[in-house]
């Protein structure tokens, strides 16, 4: 597995301690302990350098796009524009235009659910899911279903944390109009077979969607690659600010499908009676979009591109190697999702200690972790666990952060013991 | 550990949490009431036994951590054979001792009881809904309104 970005190129050697310092936060003090971030599945935290991009667009370029004939207005237009082009490479897409800006995975989700399916669901056609996506792959789909009579099927998980493939056949059938899938679970750290699942997909005709909002940060994308139809991620996760992120769709596709949401920037000509819309991508960004949210982007987009993305993700994987071995060590910590094929997360829970009290008890060592369902209750129920404690590494994380972590965590064991 | 922790994790607490009181189903119940925290996806059930106007019997069902279990567990004791109205009044109590803004008056704190070990999570701003919520519970239980959530 490689890192994100399009173009491996070996500029910088990969150091962690001239990594972290590019990351204001990560000198927080929390009471009497430093900060140790591991909490990145959740959101990423922020280079300088995206910092500066969203803060320099605010001081020499804000404006509205696409409609001024005065000079910020272009610069704006042309940075905003610009960010795509850095989007659709970091995709891999064929052209810009197939690359949507939108609030997040969860908009780029409903975009499709909504649009696509109010527009091609019918009753009795099936929604194929897995039962390890998060609520945002979920429900947006029982609200499609439920508005057109369509009905949603899902793909088990096996104990271990992968998805139990053997009944695919009668899963993904002729029935199935649209099959939608997580690349990496945000609660278990599980990489998905997708390129296998969408070739299987596309020989029944159903389109796929993949949900790549864990992917994206850890895997190298490409979206002509996998030749999913629409590929939705956030760009708070990828180390950019939060509220723009990326629906990718194939033009064929969106081309075909009616706007989400009508507004300014959508039309092309509108009068009391009815209104014509724009082609790609306008026709799906009603109003002024996150303009120095889509900049903030295309900053960390550029950031990651000057590593050696092969160097971060063997960093990270060692990283994941370490916790989980060090994890084992602690007495009655039981690890949630073992599939061979992981990344970034390291899912737990501890006899007799719930999530919560773990989570409180590590803040007040400075550690920084989540707990409790990850916006993922089907996959907690599937395990009859209230939810876990989860740790999630970024490349700026050290192995003395996990030493930290363990040592914590055998400070939880004793409290409740 | 800081004491802020040690505060929030007394052994009171931790007593609850490991041996909770009054934990377990209750066989036809006069009412029950409960508790959804959907931050967390916690759960917790609380039935109540009338006997006239007194609480006679009282039991509490779910999973959650160890404050909303030893919240709990220290709920039943609290209220056992008290009466509706003193049951709403031991309610506006925890009010007082957990949520409200102003540090609670020293005649709450001395009615409370072994409950005054949760004053702890007044620190722990994340945590008040854990501390609450079998009182949430219990108070739907009494007025028969069924599921409330934290929310």
């Amino acid at each position: 597995m490689t890192m994100a970005g399009p173009h491996a190129k070996t500029s910088i050697p990969f150091d962690v301690a001239a990594v972290r310092e590019d990351f204001p936060i990560l000198d927080t003090q929390v009471g009497a302990h430093a900060l140790v971030y591991l909490d990145n599945a959740a959101t990423a935290q922020k280079p300088e350098a995206v910092i500066d991009a969203v803060s320099h667009y605010y001081a020499s370029t804000n404006a509205n796009i696409h409609r001024g004939v005065h000079y910020l207005s272009g610069e704006a237009t042309d940075a905003y524009d610009r960010a795509r082009i850095t989007v659709a490479k970091f995709l891999n897409a064929a052209e810009p235009r197939e690359c949507i800006f939108v609030r997040g995975t969860t908009e780029g989700i409903n975009l499709v659910a909504s649009s696509w399916g109010r527009s091609n669901l019918k009753p009795g056609d099936e929604i194929l899911i897995t039962g390890m996506e998060h609520h945002a792959n979920i429900v947006p789909w029982q609200l499609i279903a439920q508005a057109t009579g369509a009905v949603i099927k899902v793909i088990p998980v096996t104990d271990g944390g992968e998805l139990d493939l053997g009944h695919l056949d009668q899963l993904l059938t002729s029935r199935t109009k649209i099959f939608a899938i997580t690349h990496v679970s945000n609660a278990l750290g599980t990489v998905n077979p997708v390129r296998e699942l969408i070739a299987r997909a596309k020989k029944v005709g159903a389109l796929t969607l993949v949900d790549g909002a864990q992917s994206v940060t850890h895997l190298r994308i490409d979206v002509q690659s996998l030749d999913c139809d629409f590929f939705a991620f956030s760009g708070h996760k990828l180390f950019g600010p939060t509220g723009i992120g990326v629906l990718y769709g194939k033009a064929a596709l969106l081309e075909k499908m009616p706007p989400y949401q009508g507004g300014g920037d959508m039309i092309e000509r509108v009068t009391l009676e009815k209104s014509t819309f724009r082609g790609l991508p306008e026709r799906f960004e009603a109003g002024t979009p996150d303009i120095s949210g889509a900049i903030g982007l295309a900053a960390a987009i550029h950031y990651l591109d000057k590593f050696d993305h092969a160097a971060l993700a063997a960093h990270e994987s060692a990283l994941l190697n370490y916790a989980t071995e060090a994890l084992r060590e602690v007495q009655g910590i039981r690890i949630i999702g073992e599939a061979p094929e992981k990344v970034g997360v390291l899912s737990f829970v501890m006899d007799g200690v719930h999530p919560h009290d773990i989570g409180t008890v590590l803040d007040n060592e400075g550690i920084a972790i989540r707990a409790g369902h990850h916006c993922c209750q089907p996959l907690m129920q599937r395990y009859k666990i209230p939810g876990t404690a989860r740790a999630s590494f970024a490349f700026y994380n050290t192995r003395a952060e996990v030493e930290q972590l363990a040592t914590a965590l055998a400070k939880v064991r004793k409290l409740f013991s | 550990m800081t004491d802020e922790l040690t505060d929030l994790y007394q052994d009171i607490i931790l007593d609850h949490h490991r041996r909770p009181r009054n934990r377990g189903a209750m066989e036809n119940p006069s009412s029950m009431g409960e508790g959804f925290n959907p931050m967390c996806g916690d759960e917790l059930s609380v039935f109540i036994k009338m006997d006239g106007d007194k609480i006679a019997d009282v039991k509490f069902t779910g999973q959650g951590c160890a404050i909303s279990q030893a919240s709990a567990s220290l709920m039943t004791l609290r209220i056992k054979g008290k009466t509706v109205s003193e049951a709403r009044e031991a309610i506006a109590d925890m009010q007082a001792l957990l949520v409200d803004e102003k540090e609670p008056p020293i005649a709450v704190e001395e009615r409370v009881g072994d409950a005054i070990a949760l004053k702890g999570v007044r620190k722990f701003p994340a945590r008040v809904k854990c501390a609450t919520l079998a009182w949430h519970a219990l108070a739907s239980a009494l007025t028969g309104s069924g599921k409330v959530s934290t929310e």
